[in-house]
């Protein structure tokens, strides 16, 4: 062992300063030319930032699109899912809840309609998007909130669609509701 | 619904024919053969050589291997313990985290050193950005030190008679410049531009659209993430892994991040093939570990595309399956894929909350683990497979009547007693570990309640899940354990250590003396290695290896929870 001492203190250095101070550093200049320069992609409106484009927010009011449930109530300066068990009773009567709720403020909504992913929490808490469905079951309301023929709002979803390489389609949720404010 | 299927299928072959030529690579660089890259790599690597002092060309025996290997991961020990618990007065700490206490810096030392990387911390609040730089360190060091071990082994298993099986820090450093970081490089590009965040600053600060102010963890991840997936570590910059957008963006770099969980793992049964100048030997390697992972996959898959049978009582729709702890941008789909190929590979990152899955997906990814060699980690997943390899070569040895033999080394008692400690050892941990918890809890139920996240079978897979992970070096988890405690921190860290340090040093025992031994040419009664029939007794071994000792188990977990859901 003694002879593998110095060697292995020795290496360990070198490492160090190759995988810990070169390599980042790399990485870290490479970003510069990227256009977000590796500090995350914002989203600004009318000059001030509103958010952060990967990165979903709370929204619970009901003239805006609503995101998914999250464990950690959107916190971006945490990150975690709810780690409910699929057969656990607390849990189900939590979703259950959320069923009604979404049921009471959108009226014109059928229960099997709702896909599940508006009444379920997301893995990271900060789940930017909703499938194209989960956007389209909320357009009435957002419509007699807001005032709007629901068709202009359906067509309004439809131009923030994007595909997912796997084929779902999806909708930004920020992106969606800044478009939304936006919209004249 | 096809196309994600299509989606999956894509990354398993993409990484099938990209491990093909990479695996030819690792064995040319293993062998010291000439490859396009040696004008770059031979001067970088001769400063490494000669700044550490080390002769890189002096053989060593299997023991000089071994001791080489404890002494650098005591010292690798040693530099973490300082950095964790004192990175809160260290520098690159904007964010003002604190440093972690002993135990909970003795567990994820230990979890890194040992290329597990469980964390019971939380990345945005748990370390500073110090802290991260150096678990990455380690996520190179360890994953390379793994791989050298297993160039070891291979070596051994050449056709002659011989003491000495190459140089360690040969395998090592060639492992980390030649492998790692060039891999590591491209994919942090790749992560770069779509979007990840590759920054020292500290927290942003917003109002949101709705007005609330929030703040945003960033740092510098892509770096991190990049050698988390080629290494098979799996240890997140952010708390929820690969599940956050800023650790795994779109549904591009899930392919990308995918396709480098299981890349290294598969490449190494080529590289396997190119050494031994044994192809066939190689194929047969590569269709047991791949049937073998396809039967863990393809229920997955299907159950978590199906969604929750709880939910759909509650009578409304699931299109997207089973959407609890999932993202959008991946779907049930690619989720269940990852879950899979994390587990199988000991990388134990994750793109969706594990504890989340449906009953039997969460029981296939611990089997995974349990079995913990359908491609397995880093170099250590070809050591696992040997032990079952001399286990299949002894077993039909004796049913046949023939010598046991492999590639012409005679198998004997002493090389089989080592690799049947070997694989007893991780059942043996795992349901130790679950047995004490279950047996500390159910007498108190009332005071341990803040363990399990979960009532009733779900909870006791909570358990059984940790100690899975750690002994199988894996490093998921059934996240909603409360396993920040004194008692978690160091029951996981005793299990973490002795499964990554005995199931090293048992194959390299096995393999260096076998190396020793006479060679025997094969003749008209060696039994073939190399056959579809010795592949299905390879696969027996497994199969009886896992199932016994984990049935029990399961079936008080994951498949009481199953039947109890219908």
């Amino acid at each position: 062992m003694k002879q593998h001492i110095l060697p292995a203190i020795k290496l360990t250095v070198v490492c160090i300063v190759v995988f810990m101070v070169i390599y980042p550093l790399v990485i870290w200049v490479a970003a510069k030319a990227v256009p977000a320069k590796g500090e995350g992609e914002k989203v600004v409106v009318n000059g001030k930032v509103v958010g952060y484009a990967l990165e979903g927010q709370r929204f619970t009011s009901d003239k805006y699109f609503n995101g998914r449930p999250s464990a950690v109530n959107y916190n971006a300066a945490g990150s975690g899912g709810s780690n409910k068990g699929p057969s656990n009773p607390d849990y189900l009567k939590e979703v259950s809840n959320r069923i009604d709720s979404f049921l009471v403020h959108n009226p014109t909504v059928k229960k099997e309609e709702i896909p599940s992913e508006l009444v379920t929490a997301s893995g990271s808490g900060l789940d930017p998007d909703i499938s194209l469905k989960a956007a389209l079951v909320q357009v009435n309301r957002i419509a007699a909130i807001r005032n709007r023929a629901p068709e202009k709002i359906q067509a309004l979803i439809q131009s923030q669609k994007t595909r997912s390489l796997n084929g779902i389609d999806k909708v930004n949720v920020l992106q969606l509701n800044v478009a939304l404010d936006a919209m004249k | 619904m096809n196309s994600e299927i299509l989606g999956i299928s894509i990354i398993f072959l993409a990484t099938v024919l990209l491990a093909f030529p990479l695996g030819k690579y690792m064995g040319k660089v293993y062998e010291g053969d000439k490859t396009l890259w040696d004008k770059l790599f031979n001067p970088f690597d001769k400063q490494l050589y000669r700044l550490s002092g080390i002769d890189p060309s002096r053989p060593m025996n299997w023991k000089q291997h071994l001791t080489a290997l404890l002494t650098i991961n005591l010292v690798w020990f040693l530099v973490s313990m300082f950095v964790l618990m004192n990175m809160g007065w260290l520098p690159l700490n904007p964010d003002a985290n604190p440093g972690m206490s002993a135990d909970l810096a003795f567990n994820t030392t230990v979890s890194f050193v040992s290329n597990t990387n469980l964390q019971h911390y939380s990345g945005e609040t748990g370390v500073s950005y110090l802290g991260q730089l150096v678990l990455m360190l380690f996520q190179f060091i360890s994953a390379g030190a793994g791989m050298a071990i297993a160039a070891v082994v291979m070596n051994a298993m050449k056709e002659r008679t011989t003491e000495k099986l190459g140089n360690f820090y040969f395998y090592f450093v060639r492992s980390c410049t030649r492998i790692l970081l060039p891999l590591s490089l491209v994919l942090a590009l790749i992560f770069l531009f779509n979007g990840m965040p590759m920054t020292f600053k500290g927290k942003d600060q917003f109002i949101s659209l709705q007005g609330d102010t929030v703040q945003v963890s960033r740092g510098p991840a892509a770096a991190m993430v990049a050698i988390k997936q080629l290494g098979t570590n799996g240890g997140g910059f952010f708390g929820a892994n690969s599940a956050h957008p800023f650790e795994n963006p779109n549904y591009f770099t899930n392919i990308v991040e995918n396709i480098a969980i299981i890349l290294i793992p598969i490449a190494f049964v080529f590289a396997l093939g190119y050494v031994l100048k044994r192809r066939r030997f190689a194929w047969m390697v590569f269709a047991v570990m791949t049937i073998g992972f396809l039967l863990l996959l393809i229920p997955s898959v299907h159950d978590e595309m199906k969604g929750n049978i709880a939910i759909a009582k509650l009578g409304i729709a699931q299109p997207l399956g089973s959407m609890e702890g999932k993202e959008v941008r991946f779907g049930s789909a690619a989720s269940a894929f990852w879950g899979i190929t994390t587990t199988c590979t000991s990388n134990g990152s994750v793109n969706a909350m594990h504890d989340s899955f449906t009953p039997l997906t969460g029981m296939f990814a611990m089997l995974g683990m349990m079995i913990n060699s359908f491609y397995g980690g880093v170099g250590v997943g070809f050591l696992n497979f040997y032990v079952f390899i001399i286990i299949a070569v002894f077993i039909s040895g004796l049913m046949v009547g023939r010598t046991p033999e492999l590639l012409g080394k005679k198998i004997e008692a002493k090389e089989m007693k080592i690799a049947a400690i070997i694989a007893l050892l991780h059942p043996f941990l795992i349901l130790a570990g679950t047995a004490l918890s279950s047996y500390i809890y159910s007498r108190n139920p009332a005071v341990y309640t803040a363990w399990l996240n979960n009532p009733g079978h779900h909870g006791f897979s909570e358990m059984l899940y940790e100690y899975t992970s750690s002994s199988a070096n894996n490093g998921s988890g059934f996240e909603g354990l409360g396993d920040g405690t004194p008692y978690w921190n160091i029951t996981c860290g005793v299990v973490m250590l002795l499964a990554r340090f005995l199931p090293i040093i048992g194959p390299v025992a096995i393999a260096g003396i076998l190396a020793g031994k006479k060679y025997v040419p094969e003749s008209a009664g060696t039994l073939k290695t190399d056959t579809g029939t010795f592949g299905i007794m390879v696969f027996a071994v497994i199969f009886i290896i896992a199932a016994l000792s984990f049935f029990p188990a399961l079936s008080l977990g994951p498949i009481a929870e199953y039947f109890g859901m219908k």
